[in-house]
C-alpha cells in the first residue's frame, strides 16, 4: 500500500523535475548558458495563470495558455535583454562571459521574483486543477490532477524528442549543441538557432510551471529553490545531456518521496543534495556527462 | 533704591517673554503630529491588512479632530517578512522618521528581534500578531528593562484555550468526536501552541494520536495528510500561519476526508478563498473577529469601511491594529503626552473596547505581562468556517450565525 503510494507520487514530482530541467538543460547544451532565472521564469507562469484565472476569470484552459505564454515572452527577454547584450558585448572579455551570464540572470531572477511579490503578495498560488477529482490506483486515493501532470509531461518530453531528432529544425539544434562552429560553417545562422531553443526552453518552462502550480501550488519564495533543483538535477545527470537529466529527474524525484515518506517531509530534499555531492566527487561531469 | 522697580518690571517683564516663549512651544507641540511606525509584511496575506487598517483608524481619529488636536500620522515601512528588514525599519522609524510608538508584524521571530530594540530605543512597541509566549514571558522577567513592548495579540497558550474552548463544544459535544492529529508548522509560535494543545484537547476528551510538525518550507503535504489518514484520526487540528494556501488547496485536491480545525491565520484574510481556487470550503479556523461578526458594536462597521477601502475583508491582525491605533491614542490622551514611559503607564492601564472583544493587559505580576487578556467578557475568539466561499462565525453560539458543515469529501467517523 504504503509503496504503491510512493511509487504513484513518486512519479508524477519525477516527471514535472523532469520537464522543468530538460529546457534548463537544452539551452546549456546548445549556447553555453546556464540560466539562474529559470525559477521566476516557471513561477510568473503559474502566477500568470492563476491571476488570469482567479482574478480575470478567463477560465482554466485558457488560464493556462495565458500562463506558458507569459513564459515565453519571459523566456525571450531573458534572452534579449539580458544574455544577448552579455554574449554580443565587445567590453566583457569572452573568458568572463559566462560569469557575466550567470550573475545576469540570477539578479534578472530576482528582479521577476520581486516583482511578483510586489503585485501577487509572496503567499503561495494554486493553478485551477484542469481536471478535479480523485481515482482509486492499487488502493491508492490519487487526485486525477496527478495523473493528468505525469500524462502532461511524458507527452511533452516525447514531443521534444520527436522535434530535436525528426525535424530540420529540430537536427541544427542538434548539430548546435554538437559543434557550434560546424553549424556556422554550414550556413546556418547560429542567433536563429538560439532563438529557436529559447521558445522550446520558454514553452518548456511554462508548462512546467503551471503544471507545478495546480499540482503543489507556488509562490514567489518558490524561486530560489526550483532554480537550485533544475540547477542540481541537471549537474547530476551531466550538463547538457538531456536524457542524463531525465534520468536524475526520476532519481531525485523518488529519492525525496521515498524521504518524505520514510523519513520524515523535514528531510526531503537532504538525500539527493547528499547524492550530488558524492556524484561530484566520483564522477564530476554527472551521470552521463560528455566533458 | 531708585532701581528696584526697574529691575522688577524687568524681571516681570523676562518672566513674561519666557512664559509667553513656553506657552508658543507647547502650542506648536500640541499641534505636531502623533507619529505611529508600522512596520509589517505589506506582501503577505495575513499581514498586508495591518498597514491598511492602521490607517483607517488613524484617518478616522483625524477626521474627528485628532487627539487634543494632535494628528495621528501613520508612517509604513514593508518588512518583506525579515526580521533583518525589520530591525532596520524600526531604526530609522525611531531615529529619523523621529515616530512615538511603532506597531510591528505578526511574525513572532520578527518581534522577538524587534523586542530588544524597543527597550534600547525606548520606545513603545505592539505587535498585532505574533503570538508566541515569549514576548510578554521577557517581559515579565525583566520588566524594568523589556517594559516597552506590549502584545497587542493572544499568545500561543491562549490561541490553544480558544481553540480547545471551540473544539469542545462543536467537536466533542456536538459530533461525538474523540481522537485528533496535531499538524502545526516548525516555528517560534508553535512550540508554546503546541504544548497547550496536548494539554487541553485531552482535557476536552480528544486523545491525541499523533502530532507532526513540518518545515514552512513544505511544499508536497501528500506525505503528510498520508501519515495523518493512518493515524484515523477524527480531526486536524492545525498550527500554521506561514503556510496556508498549500496545504489547503493539497487536502482538497487529495480529497484527506478528515476535517481540518485550529489556527489557519491566511485563512482569516477574505482573498485565502481566491488564493485557495476556493479550495478553503470547510476549514475551520479560530479568530479573533470576523466579517459580519459582531463581537462588538465597532466589529462590523470597521469589517466593511476597511472592505469599501481596500476591496477584502482584513486578517486577524487587521483587526487587533486598527484597535491598537485607536488605544495608542486614548493611552496618549490620558497620559497628556507622548513620553515614551508615560505612555507605557498609560498603555497598561488600557481599557478599550475594540474590535476584537475589551482589550485589557496583564500587569506586572502575571507570567504574561502587557499581553492581552483571555477570557470571557474580555476577548474569547471565536471559530469561523469558510462555506459557499464566505468566511462565517459558527462559535460561540452568541455570534454564530450558522451551523458547521462540510464539503462532500468529508467522511465524519459518527
Amino acid at each position: 500500500m504504503r509503496a504503491f503510494q510512493i511509487l504513484i507520487d513518486g512519479f508524477a514530482i519525477s516527471a514535472l523535475y523532469a520537464l522543468g530541467a530538460t529546457g534548463f538543460t537544452l539551452i546549456f547544451g546548445v549556447s553555453g548558458v546556464l540560466n539562474l532565472s529559470h525559477g521566476a521564469i516557471m513561477v510568473a507562469a503559474a502566477v500568470a495563470a492563476w491571476a488570469a484565472a482567479s482574478i480575470f476569470n478567463v477560465g482554466t484552459y485558457a488560464g493556462a495558455l495565458i500562463g506558458v505564454a507569459v513564459a515565453l515572452v519571459a523566456a525571450f527577454a531573458t534572452y534579449f535583454a539580458v544574455v544577448k547584450p552579455i554574449q554580443d558585448s565587445r567590453r566583457i572579455p569572452n573568458e568572463e562571459k559566462e560569469i557575466f551570464v550567470l550573475t545576469g540572470t540570477l539578479l534578472w531572477g530576482i528582479m521577476i521574483q520581486e516583482v511578483i511579490a510586489y503585485f501577487f503578495t509572496n503567499n503561495a498560488k494554486t493553478v485551477l486543477p484542469i481536471v478535479e477529482g480523485v481515482v482509486e490506483i492499487l488502493g491508492v486515493r490519487t487526485p486525477k490532477n496527478e495523473i493528468f501532470t505525469a500524462i502532461v509531461c511524458c507527452l511533452v518530453i516525447a514531443l521534444l524528442w520527436l522535434l530535436v531528432n525528426r525535424t530540420r529544425t529540430g537536427k541544427a539544434v542538434l548539430a548546435a549543441s554538437m559543434n557550434p562552429r560546424g553549424v556556422t560553417l554550414l550556413g546556418l545562422e547560429l542567433t536563429n538557432i538560439y532563438v529557436v531553443v529559447w521558445a522550446i526552453y520558454g514553452i518548456l518552462a511554462g508548462i512546467a510551471g503551471v503544471l507545478l502550480g495546480m499540482f503543489l501550488g507556488v509562490s514567489s519564495y518558490s524561486v530560489g529553490p526550483l532554480t537550485a533543483s533544475a540547477f542540481s538535477i541537471v549537474v547530476l545527470g551531466g550538463l547538457g545531456s538531456v536524457s542524463g537529466s531525465l534520468i536524475a529527474a526520476f532519481v531525485v524525484g523518488y529519492l525525496e518521496t521515498l524521504t518524505a515518506y520514510l523519513v520524515s517531509p523535514a528531510y526531503r530534499t537532504i538525500p539527493a543534495l547528499l547524492l550530488l555531492v558524492f556524484v561530484m566527487y566520483i564522477r564530476p561531469q554527472g551521470l552521463l556527462g560528455r566533458r | 533704591m531708585n532701581n528696584a522697580p526697574s529691575v522688577a518690571l524687568r524681571m516681570a517683564f523676562a518672566a513674561a517673554a519666557a512664559g509667553a516663549v513656553m506657552a508658543a512651544s507647547s502650542a506648536a507641540l500640541a499641534a505636531d503630529p502623533i507619529r505611529i511606525g508600522v512596520i509589517a509584511e505589506a506582501q503577505a496575506i495575513a499581514g498586508a491588512s495591518i498597514p491598511q487598517a492602521a490607517q483607517l483608524a488613524a484617518d478616522e481619529i483625524n477626521a474627528n479632530g485628532g487627539v487634543d488636536g494632535r494628528k495621528i500620522e501613520i508612517i509604513g515601512y514593508d518588512n518583506h517578512s525579515s526580521s533583518a528588514d525589520s530591525v532596520r525599519a524600526f531604526q530609522r522609524a525611531v531615529n529619523e522618521d523621529k515616530v512615538n510608538v511603532v506597531i510591528a508584524s505578526y511574525i513572532s521571530e520578527v518581534v522577538l528581534a524587534l523586542e530588544p530594540w524597543a527597550s534600547r530605543l525606548k520606545t513603545p512597541f505592539v505587535t498585532p500578531g505574533a503570538a508566541s509566549n515569549e514576548i510578554s514571558k521577557s517581559v515579565h522577567s525583566d520588566y524594568e528593562k523589556n517594559k516597552y513592548t506590549f502584545h497587542g495579540y493572544l499568545t500561543s497558550a491562549a490561541l490553544a484555550l480558544s481553540v480547545c474552548d471551540g473544539a469542545k463544544d462543536l467537536l466533542v459535544d456536538k459530533l461525538h468526536m474523540k481522537t485528533a492529529v496535531i499538524m502545526s508548522e516548525d516555528a517560534a509560535w508553535t512550540k508554546p501552541l503546541d504544548i497547550g494543545y496536548e494539554e487541553c484537547l485531552s482535557r476536552i476528551g480528544l486523545k491525541v494520536l499523533d502530532h507532526i510538525r513540518f518545515s514552512p518550507d513544505t511544499t508536497d503535504f501528500t506525505p503528510i495528510f498520508n501519515k495523518i489518514e493512518g493515524a484515523k484520526p477524527d480531526v486536524i487540528i492545525t498550527g500554521i500561519s506561514h503556510v496556508g494556501v498549500q496545504p489547503t488547496v493539497q487536502w482538497k485536491n487529495q480529497q484527506v476526508p478528515i476535517p481540518m480545525f485550529g489556527i489557519s491565520s491566511q485563512a482569516t484574510n477574505e482573498t485565502f478563498g481566491k488564493d485557495t481556487n476556493q479550495a478553503a470550503e470547510g476549514v475551520l479556523y479560530q479568530g479573533v473577529s470576523g466579517p459580519g461578526v459582531a463581537v462588538t458594536p465597532k466589529s462590523v462597521p470597521f469589517a466593511e469601511n476597511f472592505k469599501k477601502k481596500f476591496g477584502n475583508y482584513p486578517s486577524y491582525a487587521g483587526y487587533t491594529a486598527y484597535d491598537e491605533v485607536y488605544y495608542i491614542a486614548d493611552a496618549v490622551k490620558r497620559a497628556g503626552s507622548t513620553d515614551a514611559d508615560k505612555l507605557v503607564t498609560a498603555l497598561e492601564a488600557t481599557d478599550w473596547e475594540g474590535t476584537i472583544g475589551r482589550v485589557q493587559f496583564y500587569g506586572k505580576d502575571d507570567p504574561f505581562t502587557h499581553s492581552i487578556k483571555y477570557g470571557k467578557g474580555l476577548i474569547t475568539g471565536l471559530m469561523l468556517q469558510w462555506q459557499d466561499g464566505k468566511q462565517s462565525a459558527v462559535w460561540p453560539k452568541d455570534v454564530a450565525k450558522v451551523d458547521i458543515k462540510f464539503p462532500s469529501f468529508i467522511k465524519l467517523s459518527n
